[in-house]
């Protein structure tokens, strides 16, 4: 059954409050979601007044500040801090985004509220556990498949194919899409989930790729694409601008193709 | 988490069903089929309020609205059955209730449909009288 309310272990408590140190010009309040499986205890809000007058302009600068000179236990992710690793993905104020790249200016409300990617088993803190996420991405194989010989240099593609790989290339494995999309809460395990469809799509249309009917045999399972329902979320949170949902109504159109 | 699976087994699963295509298209021929068939049916209601009880008989008697209103009921319950199915499927996961529900959809789907039709047959043929 789909759970409405959280077990028992994951109701989130009330934590700690940090406050400002004295003399902050400019404070913001952040709400950050809690967990340390080591002490056994209930997750829980710990909220932090930060200077933010003397860290920079994103999410992830407060946070980074609030390790360095408030509570140096605080665990996240992060990599590049400029949106292209896609390890610092959290729910920022309610959103899936990117914590490198969503200004604290720009997040509605009094506190901004921050927790992991909903519907991921966390590992500590802001980490979730990503395992089936990139499981599923593996199980797409995302690489070119052919069975004539490799040719002497590279294999050619024309300008316009190539193009039809933009807006699908670029994305960087976040898992902002697939985490929002409510499709994948309910069935994580017999759903891809938009992200891993997204770059099966990107195979699916490679010019190049020999094995369009085998990838597309993969995915005909009424879970696997069609547990899609084109809510749409996932093009809302994407933080490249990606719209997994358009790659998949993609998919549905070849498979329709395939048939008529 | 069962064991001592890997990711790649639980990602895997029991493998595609190979099949989806032929539903999403039905789903979506269904609900093509029913704008039309709807709208009509809501205008031919409208006309039908006004009318007494023998001419609505004589209408439903009348070969081309019958075949639609067959049609209008077949489709809808279809429709019904299909829209039903996802949700189920959507948001139960016990293996048992699953299936439960699934048959309980077809049976009522195929029980409510089955009615209207038999209705709609005995009005059109034998002019109502029950
Ligand atoms: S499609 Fe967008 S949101 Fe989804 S994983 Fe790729 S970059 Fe992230
Ligand atoms: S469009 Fe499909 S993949 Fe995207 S959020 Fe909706 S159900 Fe999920
Ligand atoms: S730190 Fe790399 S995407 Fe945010």
């Amino acid at each position: 059954m789909v759970e409405l309310t959280l077990p028992k272990n994951s109701k989130v408590g009330k934590g700690k409050h940090h406050p400002a140190p004295d003399g902050a010009k400019k404070v913001k309040t952040f709400r950050v979601y809690r967990y340390d499986p080591e002490t056994g205890q209930n997750p829980r809000w710990d909220t932090y007044d930060v200077a933010v007058d003397q860290c920079g302009p994103m999410v992830l600068d407060a946070i980074i500040h609030i390790k360095n000179t408030m509570d140096p236990s605080l665990t996240f992710r992060r990599s590049c801090r400029e949106g292209v690793c896609g390890s610092c993905a959290m729910n920022i104020g309610g959103r899936n985004t990117l914590a490198c790249t969503c200004a604290w200016e720009d997040v509605p409300g009094q506190a901004i509220q921050i927790s992991p990617l909903p519907h991921q088993p966390v590992i500590k803190d802001l980490v979730p556990d990503l395992t089936q996420f990139f499981a599923q991405y593996a199980e797409i194989e995302p690489w070119l498949h052919t069975d004539t010989p490799e040719p002497e240099k590279e294999w050619k593609q024309s300008i316009e194919d190539r193009a039809k790989l933009d807006g699908l290339y670029e994305c960087i494995l976040c898992a902002c899409c697939s985490t929002s999309c409510p499709s994948y809460w309910w069935n994580p395990e017999k759903f891809m989930g938009p992200a891993a469809l997204l770059h099966a799509y990107r195979w699916l249309i490679d010019s190049r790729d020999e094995a369009t009917g085998e990838r597309l045999d993969a995915l005909e399972d009424p879970f696997k694409l069609y547990r899609c329902h084109t809510i749409m979320n996932c093009a809302q949170v994407c933080p490249k601008g990606l719209s997994p949902a358009k790659a998949i109504a993609e998919i549905k159109k070849m498979m329709a193709e395939r048939l008529l | 988490m069962s064991g001592f699976q890997t990711d790649h087994s639980r990602a895997r699963g029991l493998g595609a069903a190979k099949h989806g295509a032929s539903h999403w298209i039905g789903e979506r021929v269904g609900a093509i089929a029913l704008a039309p068939l709807s709208l009509w049916a809501v205008y031919a209601g409208i006309g039908l309020g006004r009318a007494d009880y023998g001419t609505a008989v004589a209408w439903v008697g009348n070969p081309l609205n019958a075949v639609l209103l067959f049609l209008l009921l077949v489709t809808s319950f279809w429709h019904m059955h299909a829209g039903m199915r996802v949700i189920v499927e959507d948001y139960i996961h016990k293996t048992f209730s699953k299936v439960a529900l699934l048959v309980l959809n077809l049976f009522v789907c195929v029980l409510a449909g089955g009615l209207g039709v038999f209705a709609l047959l005995k009005v059109a043929f034998s002019g109502g009288a029950f």
